[in-house]
């Protein structure tokens, strides 16, 4: 592998990294501070992305678009949270597993009824069209370096909020102590609510910065969420800081591993048997990661409880 | 909070098991009577199905381990056999043995595969507990599952089975009859059924319920509950993976979809839908849920919309499920029929 190609594929998986922890860090702040385990998080990231899309087309305007759509989805997340979930939080986890279940077979049927099953178009913007030179003679697409400049800008926000603010500080005192919290007379509920809806708007951040990378349609959710939970176990289930360190792992081992395996397998094997070796290796690499972690440290790098 | 276990009316669960077994047994008759052929092909899919609901509701209902990972046993089981088939084509055998169709060959194999990954799954798994449990089972499974997508048998990620394994030729049976092959699956379901049933009652049973309840003070008895559990989950394993084997042979079909992460999702809507922790809702589940799925279908394209929203319900207002509707609604008519009859003694 020639360094040009690492350095793009580190871009790569750092940019896949920071669009990682925007979905972790809601799902983990809400797994943290409400005790509720969330699949449908996923669909929250697919609903930013449609709406993205959609919205960007009826301006033709990208920026416009991704600023519509994350109040929006914000706004289904806090409906959502109200209408199904704030009975389950009492529930056992199993309850949760089922009801989210339930919403995403809803959210991804609802999808295919008013956008139809074919992936939708959704363009980058214009003026971020090009490439950047980011290393002599490396060039690199500008868009791919705004969604990372976004998503560290972001990760900062959000440290600042809940390291300097005082929702930040129920937020985290929340995840340490509910029943302390309860006590102190914080207004629960409305802290809840409060964190969902942040929680559906990471997510929808992260749909609309992707959508335009990847393919707009029903099912890009899951695919997401479930490479989250890998970020969460890694991380800590709980912890913010656990959420970024293990969001960053697995977004660089994710892409660099798709990059070197195949290579690494055919100075072994003939090319066609490497080729495919290589990427079921690369597919399955963070699975193990998560495996390693485990087998030494079960509640992760980070456990955000005692 | 769980039904079952030990729960309200075991001797109505008794009736309600020999219900189900009845109408089992009874339906290829009915189909023949009403010319109704694919109401076996229907039922063939529910006890595979069921079989798979069964064998999670042992870890599930039971053990109070929530795996969102077990169609990756039923993959295994259904990959076996595809495994089977592809080297027969090849003009190979299995591990050198005659038969890679043979059931008595690729059937245990592939149970034994699944047992397999179970053990080696479970042993890092059951290391965590509650929501980390849940995340890690899908995403073991999702590891299955992307090296089920990057295998290629004759190029295909995905491959149509031609025709079913074959029983020993002295059975006279062909499981390409379609209800010679409905009566092997129930036999395996009935059999699993029965096995499981009699695991929950032996001690071994009881400390895996006791560990869902007080994991700490079983620990502080001196008790293994972690091998317990394992075993346990290996046992789930096989159960699946022998459902695995039915569904490929099924289906005729073996293809990295067995694998997905929201076939486990059915799974354990199955189970909770039936009632869990009973191992015999499970089996009302899968019916339900493959009924339900067929009925909506034909109502609507969009049958998911409404099937989500049904969940939550479920989920929400009917706790101990079907079965626990089953057995708390003729309570009344029961309470009627005790005033005038003595009860029995022993009939707790």
């Amino acid at each position: 592998m020639t360094s040009a190609l690492l350095i793009e594929q580190t871009l790569n998986g750092f940019q896949l990294g920071v669009m990682l922890f925007l979905m972790a860090a809601g799902l983990t702040l809400v797994f943290g501070v409400m005790d509720l385990i969330n699949l449908a998080h996923g669909s929250f990231y697919m609903v930013g992305a449609f709406l993205a899309a959609t919205f960007a087309g009826w301006f033709d305007h990208f920026l416009l678009g991704v600023l519509l759509a994350v109040p929006a989805a914000a706004l289904v997340g806090l409906v959502v949270e109200r209408v199904a979930l704030h009975t389950l939080y009492r529930r056992d986890h199993l309850d949760q597993v089922l009801a989210t279940f339930g919403l995403i077979l809803f959210f991804n049927e609802l999808v295919r009824l008013i956008w139809g099953p074919v992936p939708i178009p959704f363009d980058p913007p214009e003026a971020l069209s090009g490439t950047v030179e980011v290393w002599p003679g490396v060039p690199y697409p500008a868009f791919r370096l705004a969604i990372i400049g976004v998503g560290l800008a972001v990760a900062m926000g959000l440290w600042l909020l809940i390291t300097r603010t005082r929702l930040g500080m129920r937020v985290r005192a929340g995840a340490s102590n509910r029943e302390m919290v309860t006590a102190l007379g914080v207004n629960v509920p409305v802290l809840f609510t409060l964190v969902f809806a942040l929680g559906a708007a990471l997510a929808a951040l992260a749909g609309a910065m992707r959508g335009p990378i990847l393919a707009v349609e029903v099912g890009m959710g899951e695919e997401i969420l479930i490479l989250t939970f890998v970020v969460i176990v890694i991380g800590g289930i709980g912890s913010i800081r656990g959420a970024l360190i293990g969001s960053l792992v697995v977004g660089l081992v994710d892409t660099l591993g798709r990059a070197a395996l195949p290579a690494v397998f055919s100075i072994a094997f003939e090319p066609s048997l490497a080729s495919s070796l290589g990427a079921s290796a690369a597919a399955m690499s963070i699975y193990f990661l998560m495996a390693l972690v485990l087998a030494f440290r079960p509640r992760g790098l980070f456990p955000a409880h005692g | 909070m769980v039904s079952g276990a030990g729960g309200p009316a075991p001797s109505r669960r008794r009736l309600v098991a020999l219900v189900l077994l009845a109408v089992g047994l009874g339906l290829p008759v009915y189909a023949e009577l009403t010319d109704a052929p694919f109401l076996v092909t229907l039922g063939t899919r529910i006890v595979v199905l069921a079989l798979a609901a069964v064998s999670l509701d042992l870890i599930l209902g039971y053990g109070g381990l929530v795996s969102f990972g077990h169609a990756a046993f039923v993959g295994i089981g259904a990959y076996a056999v595809g495994t089977g088939f592809h080297l027969d084509f090849m003009g190979q055998t299995a591990l050198g043995w005659g038969g890679s169709v043979a059931v008595v060959v690729i059937w245990p194999l592939g149970i034994l595969a699944a047992a397999l990954a179970a053990l080696l799954i479970g042993a890092i798994c059951l290391r965590t507990r509650g929501i980390g449990f849940i995340m890690i089972t899908l995403a073991f499974a999702q590891m299955l599952f992307f090296l089920a997508v990057s295998l290629r048998w004759q190029g295909d990620e995905s491959m149509a089975l031609w025709g079913r394994s074959e029983l020993p030729a002295w059975t006279g049976l062909d499981l390409n009859e379609s209800v010679t092959f409905y009566y092997v699956a129930l036999a395996c379901l009935v059999g699993f059924t029965w096995l499981c049933l009699r695991l929950v009652d032996a001690p071994f049973g009881r400390i895996l319920q006791a560990g869902r309840q007080n994991d700490r003070r079983l620990r502080a008895l001196g008790v293994p509950v972690y091998r317990h559990r394992l075993a346990a989950f290996v046992v789930a394993g096989a159960g699946g993976g022998l459902s695995g084997v039915l569904l490929a042979n099924a289906s005729e079909f073996v293809g990295p979809a067995y694998l997905a992460w929201d076939r486990s999702g059915e799974l354990i809507v199955m189970v909770v839908l039936g009632g869990m922790g009973s191992l015999i809702g499970p089996i009302i589940g899968a019916g339900a849920l493959v009924l339900l799925e067929e009925y909506l279908a034909e109502v609507t394209e969009h049958w998911q919309i409404i099937l989500g929203p049904i969940l939550i319900l479920v989920v929400l207002f009917a706790r101990g499920g079907i079965l626990g509707l089953i057995e708390s609604v003729p309570r009344g008519w029961r309470a009627r029929l005790r005033r005038w009859r003595p009860r029995r003694t022993g009939d707790v």
